[in-house]
């Protein structure tokens, strides 16, 4: 531990100043005999951030929000949220005399009258882009690693309501310009209401104040947009954020780095340095963006008119899935039954993109119900450690795609001169089949990547320097890692499935077989990692000597305790 | 931070360490961890800055640069904000506004990011450090004390006793929202019935087709064969909820060659040679049903696809939607004028519960 600091050093730096530290001196004892924040610095000041560029992508997302929210409150000031018809007088010309809404007016206002605005009302949406971009890619990035594993499977699930309270802020906002594609996009959402059994007819009706598009929508979407679901937002933020606190960071294996304790940078001033700057950065990009890149050029669409063509509309590329799930349902699934209309079109692509979102807000409570694991784990896997959930993963990414892709099947068929009707096939087998193909393939790769790992472990890595034997032969020279690189490849569990054994009424449920069965299939072909016997095996030559345990062998593990030499 | 021998806490939890190899899980799961032993941190490798005063020199200067450069942004910002006034309409200083405001404030931004994290990675110690951790769960004398706070709240106020009033005050708690929910009625409008609104369109006898958006009436002798026309109810555009009736009234209408029509025995008579009209709200979901293509004589839905053949009373021959487009039954008044001989005989555009 030579090269840490130790954090109770920090105890004794405090910001609070003994008398007479000059005038920061002076402000901080009044704010501290005020608010105890000396505590808080105390406690938060030096706290440790473990680093890794995959660590940054939440970041991001935070800071979007932040871009979201000034640019936002920016926009606020000028835009009318009311579908009152009036007549656009604007500087824009090829609209002068439309009819249109005020709401539209007062968009088209801010890009063309108010100075600066359509900078602002591009930096908005670019950072709405990327906000959601990164919480996806966070996501993953948590998904992948297993960070969501105990005890942050919780933590998990309020990212899971922010992602979704996300892509809510997304549809509501893109549907305030009421410009031609947000009228046709909210014309969707009424359709798909209406579709719904028992309460679709009236909740549209009351959604929208009567008919559809009816002068109530804008209004009500906006109360959503800028007041209640930022309100949620942030609670929930927040809430994410003090339970990263809480739990402290996860962090990848390596040397010196366990399951007790965590290394990187502290605070102040590395951490804080770094995040901070990290944020302009995020800022300088989205503000490159929107200078040089138009985002919702409304005035090339128009008011809403619920008649006008408007061939290759596309929906924010975030509600894609949704779209493209209501494009891959067979044909023919609507029928008339006792006495009703039931929309199976509408209902089956509806439930099933409520059951994905709920797979992926549960999976951390199921994956440790197969592997009946419930300890804590604050050092992360690597993805190709844990195949099953890379590979299930892949699987979801795959599904997703396919949805995704086919929302663009239009453009696919006009772009690559295909017929329709072709590409809506192609992607209604690739939603199928395309899962079970991407999760064998990764779990294939998982493994070769684990026993590639496991090779370079015990024989070391290819050099790529030859050398000719005495007796005539060529070798390549295989280079050994050095302990701390050997660490990191090492450092992993492996599991043995759950065994199928009666419970204390000497009863074996179908429930029992069932997590069982599915402990065995998550499991299967894993690979240990390399144990100090193999190593000195491999290596022949007395290494350091081991800590006393030996490799245990994987069928005496079932009574063990625990590796208690350290005790 | 001393006290870090967690005692007698979940022992798979507290075993949970990394170097510690093996464990027991809830369900009898072993775990194998390697053996290997932990190597600990490596020793603590100096950057050029630390070994070299001239390139933390550098550094330095690099650092306060990118700070300067960013007040330069920010004035090049103002500047530009002012070099470049819009309100004349023209669509190049609109542009240049956006773009030189944009780049002045993304130097700003830059310059101030570029210079923190440059500062944190060259120039600040980065000697890493350690924090212990704990396992989540409180101790067992704190879990035993909040325990202990609940009985005696229990006790003191006999809520687990005192059932009567227990449950009278869960009944009280689920009743008093739903006035409140109640009040959501009155989201939509209290005098009108959505699925009668659905039912009907502006369509009646008599009405004239006119076209959409100018409203002018079209004569049958207008429409030539192959030709297809976007048609609005005469008297829409004066309608105060133009947009409501717009968006159930819209009819496309075509006309093909008469013998290429296979026309049900029912509808005989709800089309004038070969002049047809059918409801533009696609079935699915509802988006304007608007490419026609005339060789095949489909129309297709941009929407999600759906697409309908004229020539079979535009039922479905592909995408998600499921019923025909509704038909708008036509005729020619005396003055050669394409009218309405009806409404339509059943509600357009997207399905819903009381439909049928
Ligand atoms: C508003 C959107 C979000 C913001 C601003 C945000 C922000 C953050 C930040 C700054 C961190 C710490 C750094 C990191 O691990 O990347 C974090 C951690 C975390 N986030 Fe998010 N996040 C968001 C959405 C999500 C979503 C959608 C999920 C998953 C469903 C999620 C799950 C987690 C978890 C489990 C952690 C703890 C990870 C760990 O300690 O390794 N977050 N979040
Ligand atoms: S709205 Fe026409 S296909 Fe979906």
């Amino acid at each position: 531990m030579t090269s840490t600091i130790e954090r109770t050093e920090a105890a004794e730096s405090p910001a609070t100043p003994k008398k007479g530290g000059g005038i920061t001196g002076a402000a901080a004892n009044y704010l501290d005999e005020r608010t105890s924040i000396s505590a808080v610095v105390k406690e938060f000041g030096r706290k440790i951030f473990p680093d890794h560029w995959s660590f940054m992508l939440g970041e991001v997302a935070l800071y979007s929000f932040v871009v979201i929210i000034l640019s936002g409150t920016f926009l606020t000031f000028f835009f009318q949220a009311s579908m009152v018809e009036t007549h656009y007088e604007g500087a824009f010309v090829p609209l002068k005399g439309v009819e249109m809404s005020a709401a539209m007016d007062s968009a088209l206002h801010i890009s063309f009258d108010v100075r600066g605005g359509l900078l602002v009302r591009q930096i908005h949406h670019w950072a709405a882009l990327l906000f959601i971009a990164s919480i996806g890619l966070h996501m993953l990035r948590v998904f992948f690693t297993g960070a969501f594993r105990k005890p942050r499977e919780l933590n998990w699930m309020i990212g899971f309501v922010l992602f979704v309270l996300a892509m809510a802020e997304g549809f509501t906002g893109y549907s305030l310009p009421d410009d031609l594609l947000s009228g046709n996009g909210l014309r969707i959402i009424d359709g798909l209401i209406k579709g719904m059994p028992v309460i679709g007819t009236w909740t549209s009706f009351l959604l929208f104040g009567g008919e559809f598009p009816g002068t109530a929508i804008v209004g009500r979407l906006y109360t959503l947009h800028i007041l209640l679901l930022p309100a949620i937002l942030v609670a929930f933020l927040a809430l994410h954020l003090v339970f990263v606190v809480v739990h402290k960071h996860t962090q990848f294996a390596g040397p010196g780095r366990t399951e007790k304790n965590v290394i990187g940078y502290p605070i102040l001033p590395v951490y804080a340095a770094k995040a901070g700057g990290f944020f302009f950065l995020v800022f300088g990009v989205i503000a490159l963006m929107a200078s040089f890149f138009t985002i919702n050029p409304i005035w090339n669409y128009g008011p809403y008119d619920p008649s006008p063509v408007s061939a290759g509309t596309q929906p924010d590329w975030y509600i894609g899935f949704a779209d493209g799930a209501l494009r891959l349902i067979p044909p023919g699934l609507e029928f008339v039954w006792l006495n009703h209309t039931w929309s199976f079109n509408i209902i089956i692509p509806v439930i099933a993109l409520v059951l994905l979102l709920l797979f992926v807000a549960i999976y951390p409570f199921v994956e440790s119900w197969v592997t009946g694991d419930k300890r804590e784990h604050h050092i992360l896997d690597r993805p190709r450690n844990a195949p099953t959930r890379t590979a299930i993963g892949a699987a979801g990414v795959t599904f997703y795609a396919a949805l995704w892709a086919a929302a663009s099947s239009d453009l696919m068929a006009t772009h690559f001169q295909l017929s329709i009707e072709g590409v809506i096939h192609v992607v209604q087998a690739w939603a199928v089949l395309g899962p079970f193909i991407a999760y064998f393939i990764t779990k294939r790769v998982c493994i070769g990547l684990m026993k590639k790992d496991r090779e370079i472990v015990l024989h070391g890595y290819e050099s790529g320097r030859i050398v000719r034997l005495p007796g005539g032969e060529y070798i390549e020279v295989h280079e050994q890692l050095d302990d701390y690189e050997r660490w990191k490849l090492v450092d992993y569990e492996s599991f043995e499935p759950i065994m199928l054994r009666p419970n204390s009424n000497g009863k074996i449920t179908p429930v029992m077989r069932l997590r069982s069965a599915m402990s065995n299939w998550f499991f299967e072909d894993r690979i240990a990692p390399a144990s100090r016997a193999e190593l000195d095996a491999a290596h022949g030559h007395g290494h350091a000597p081991a800590v006393g345990t030996g490799s245990p062998a994987r069928g005496e593990l079932e009574d063990q305790t625990g590796g208690n030499t350290h005790h | 931070m001393a006290h870090d021998e967690v005692s007698g806490i979940d022992s798979a939890a507290s075993d949970s360490s990394a170097v510690e190899t093996s464990h027991r899980t809830s369900a009898g799961t072993a775990v194998i961890g390697s053996d290997v032993e932990n190597p600990g941190e490596p020793p603590h490798r100096a950057r050029v800055t630390d070994l070299d005063p001239a390139k933390a020199k550098h550094a330095d200067r690099t650092v306060y640069t990118l700070f300067y450069l960013s007040i330069a942004g920010s004035i090049f910002a103002l500047a530009a904000y002012m070099a470049f006034p819009i309100e004349d309409g023209d669509p190049v200083a609109l542009r240049l506004n956006t773009l030189f405001i944009g780049l002045g404030s993304a130097l700003a931004l830059f310059g101030i990011g570029l210079a923190a994290v440059h500062w944190g990675k060259a120039l600040m110690v980065d000697k890493e450090g350690i924090d212990v951790r704990h396992p989540v769960r409180g101790t067992d004398e704190t879990r035993a004390r909040a325990v202990e706070i609940f009985d005696q709240a229990d006790k003191e106020s006999g809520f687990g006793r005192r059932t009567l009033i227990r449950n009278s005050l869960i009944g009280a708690i689920i009743a008093f929202p739903l006035p409140g929910l109640v009040l959501f009625r009155g989201l939509g409008p209290q005098d009108q019935d959505p699925v009668e609104l659905l039912s009907h369109t502006m369509w009646k006898k008599g009405s004239r087709l006119t076209l959409d958006p100018s409203g002018i009436p079209v004569r049958a002798s207008d429409i030539t064969i192959g030709s297809v026309f976007h048609i609005i109810p005469e008297g829409l555009n004066e309608r105060e909820d133009l947009l409501e009736q717009k968006a159930k009234a819209a009819v496309l209408l075509m006309r093909l060659d008469p013998a290429d029509l296979n026309i049900s025995p029912e509808r005989e008579g709800w089309s004038y040679d070969g002049i047809v009209a059918y409801s533009k709200i696609c079935t699915h979901v509802g988006c304007p049903v608007a490419l026609y293509e005339q060789q095949t004589h489909h129309l297709l839905c941009p929407c999600h696809q759906s697409t309908f053949d004229v020539v079979n009373e535009a039922k479905v021959i592909f995408g998600p939607a499921k019923r025909p487009l509704p038909q708008l039954p036509i005729e020619v008044d005396s003055e050669g004028y394409l009218v309405a001989q009806s409404d339509f005989h059943e509600p357009v555009g997207p399905s819903f519960w009381e439909r049928s």
